[in-house]
C-alpha cells in the first residue's frame, strides 16, 4: 500500500481526508486506485481525455516524477506520494487549483 | 549574497549596541552585520505574507528596505496582517508599513513604492535591488516576479498560502531552479465559484512570512542552506512539515537552455484573466435585494435557496434553505420545480451557477440575487453582518 497526500483544496473530494492509502504497483494505478475510490476527484487531476492535468505535480517521496519514469514509477510498500498544487495565496479568487474543473 | 555597493559599510554606536545579539554570533558577526546593512532587499506586498516579512527584515538591520504596494488597509487585513493597526483601516499600506518599519528601526533606508508590479516597471525596480521576496498573492504577479527574478538575475524568496497550508522556497538562484520549472503555467482560471474555498488561518502567513525573511538573511549572510532547489510544504493543521526537491528543468520557458521568455508578458493574459473579475451573474435571470424584500414582505410565494457552505450560514443567513453549491447535483430532488425559486450566495458568484444549473435542470422560475446577502447587508438590513 501506498500512501497520497491530499493538499487541502482537494480534500473535500475525498471526504476530508489529509492521506489515502491506495494499492497499485505503479504512481499511475496508484492515482488510478485513488479517482476509483473518490470520482469527484478524477475530474481536477485529469483531463477529459485521461492525462495528468500539466499544472498537476506528482512527487513519489521527495522526487519529482517527472524525473523518474512518470506515472509508469514503480512503488514500493510504503511509499509516499504527493499531490503538489500550485497555490497564489489567500485571496479567494485568485485560489485556482480547487476550481479548475467543473 | 554579493552587493554591489563600493563604500565600506560601518555600525556607529548605537547600531553596534542594536544588533549586539548577532554581532556576539560568530555566524553574524560584524562581517555579517555589515552584510545585511549593505543588502537591498525588495518586498513585493505588504499583505499577510509582507508584514512579518518586512517588520524582522528591517529589525535585522537590512539597509535598504523596498516596499511595493498600492493597496489600502481594509479591516479585514487585520485578522493577519500584523504591520497594520486598527486606526490605519483607509490608509496606504505603504505609509502605514513605512511608520511601523520607521520605529523599529531608524537607521534603515525605506524606499517605498505606490505602484502595482506591472511588465513595465518590474525589471527597473528589480534592478535596484539584491533579492526580491515575494509576498504577493495572485498568479500574474506570482509569473512576473519570477520572470522578472530570472531575467535580471536576483534570487527570488518565495512564499504562498492557502488556508492552512503554506509552501516556501527560494527560486531563481544562478544554479538553482525557478517558479516555472515547478509550474510552467498556471491553472486555467476556475469555473466553479471560489468564494467558500477561500479563507486562510491568520497565523499562516506569520509563519510562511518569518520563513522568507529567514532564507532572505541566509542569502545576504551566505550562510547554512538555502531553500534552492526544495519546496518546503507545511501543513499548519497537522504542524507537519515536508520538503520535496525541486531540479532545475533544462526545458524551462524560462530559466532553462533554450528560454522562450526573454522579455516580460502580459501576465494578466497569461493567466487568463480578461480584465475585471467580478461575481457576475453570467446572463441567468437576477433580481435585486429591493425586489426580494418587496415580494417576501407581501408574502409572495417564493422559494429562498442559500448555497453557501454551512459554516457561512452560521455567520448570517436569510432564513433560505441551505444546500451548498457543491452538493446540488445530488440534492436537487429536494426542490420543487414548480415554484418560484431565489437564490443567492454572499456575492452572487455560486448562486448564478446554481441557477444555471437548475435551469438546465428543467428549472423555469429561478433568479439569482444579485449581490449576494452582502447587497442585502448594503441596502435592505444592515443588521446581516458582512464577512
Amino acid at each position: 500500500m501506498s500512501k497520497i497526500h491530499i493538499p487541502t483544496p482537494l480534500r473535500q473530494y475525498v471526504g476530508k481526508q489529509a492521506s489515502v492509502e491506495v494499492a497499485g504497483s505503479t504512481v499511475g494505478e496508484a492515482m488510478s486506485a485513488l479517482v476509483a475510490q473518490h470520482p469527484d476527484l478524477k475530474k481536477h487531476l485529469y483531463t477529459d481525455d485521461g492525462k495528468l492535468r500539466a499544472f498537476v505535480n506528482l512527487y513519489l517521496n521527495d522526487e519529482d516524477i517527472r524525473y523518474l519514469q512518470k506515472e509508469a514509477t514503480a512503488l514500493n510498500d510504503g511509499d509516499n506520494i504527493s499531490i503538489v498544487p500550485s497555490i497564489a495565496g489567500g485571496r479567494d479568487e485568485d485560489f485556482r487549483f480547487a476550481i479548475f474543473a467543473c | 549574497m554579493a552587493t554591489t555597493t563600493e563604500i565600506p559599510i560601518t555600525l556607529n554606536k548605537d547600531e553596534i549596541l542594536r544588533y549586539s545579539r548577532h554581532l556576539i554570533m560568530p555566524e553574524v558577526g560584524m562581517e555579517g552585520q555589515q552584510k545585511l546593512k549593505a543588502a537591498r532587499v525588495l518586498c513585493i506586498g505588504t499583505g499577510g505574507l509582507g508584514s512579518p516579512l518586512a517588520l524582522y527584515l528591517a529589525a535585522a538591520g537590512v539597509g535598504t528596505l523596498g516596499l511595493v504596494d498600492f493597496d489600502v488597509v481594509d479591516y479585514t487585513n487585520l485578522q493577519r496582517q500584523i504591520i497594520h493597526s486598527t486606526a490605519d483601516v483607509g490608509r496606504k499600506k505603504l505609509d502605514s508599513a513605512a511608520d511601523k518599519l520607521k520605529a523599529i528601526n531608524p537607521f534603515i533606508n525605506l524606499r517605498t513604492f505606490d505602484t502595482m508590479l506591472n511588465s513595465s516597471n518590474a525589471l527597473e525596480l528589480f534592478r535596484e535591488f539584491d533579492i526580491i521576496a515575494d509576498g504577493t498573492d495572485n498568479f500574474p504577479t506570482r509569473y512576473l516576479v519570477n520572470d522578472a527574478c530570472v531575467l535580471t538575475g536576483k534570487p527570488n524568496v518565495y512564499g504562498s498560502i492557502f488556508r492552512f497550508e503554506g509552501q516556501a522556497s527560494v527560486f531563481a538562484t544562478e544554479e538553482g531552479p525557478c517558479y516555472r520549472c515547478l509550474y510552467p503555467e498556471p491553472p486555467p482560471p476556475g469555473l466553479v465559484p471560489s468564494c467558500a474555498e477561500g479563507g486562510v488561518l491568520g497565523i499562516l502567513p506569520g509563519l510562511v512570512g518569518v520563513m522568507q525573511a529567514t532564507e532572505v538573511i541566509k542569502l545576504i549572510l551566505g550562510v547554512g542552506d538555502p531553500l534552492i532547489g526544495r519546496l518546503l510544504l507545511i501543513d499548519a493543521l497537522g504542524m507537519k512539515f515536508r520538503e520535496l526537491k525541486l531540479r532545475k528543468n533544462p526545458d524551462c520557458p524560462a530559466c532553462g537552455t533554450h528560454p522562450t521568455v526573454t522579455k516580460l508578458i502580459d501576465y494578466n493574459e497569461f493567466c487568463g484573466i480578461r480584465g475585471e473579475e467580478k461575481p457576475v451573474g453570467n446572463g441567468v435571470p437576477e433580481i435585486p435585494v429591493e425586489e426580494l424584500k418587496r415580494r417576501l414582505d407581501a408574502k409572495d410565494d417564493l422559494f429562498v435557496l442559500d448555497v453557501r457552505e454551512p459554516h457561512e450560514y452560521q455567520i448570517c443567513n436569510l432564513g433560505g434553505y441551505l444546500i451548498p453549491l457543491n452538493d446540488l447535483p445530488k440534492r436537487v430532488h429536494e426542490l420543487d420545480s414548480s415554484r418560484e425559486i431565489v437564490v443567492h450566495c454572499k456575492m452572487g458568484g455560486r448562486s448564478a451557477k446554481a441557477v444555471a444549473f437548475l435551469q438546465q435542470a428543467g428549472f423555469k422560475k429561478v433568479h439569482n440575487l444579485a449581490g449576494g446577502i452582502l447587497a442585502w447587508s448594503d441596502k435592505v438590513d444592515p443588521k446581516v453582518p458582512k464577512y
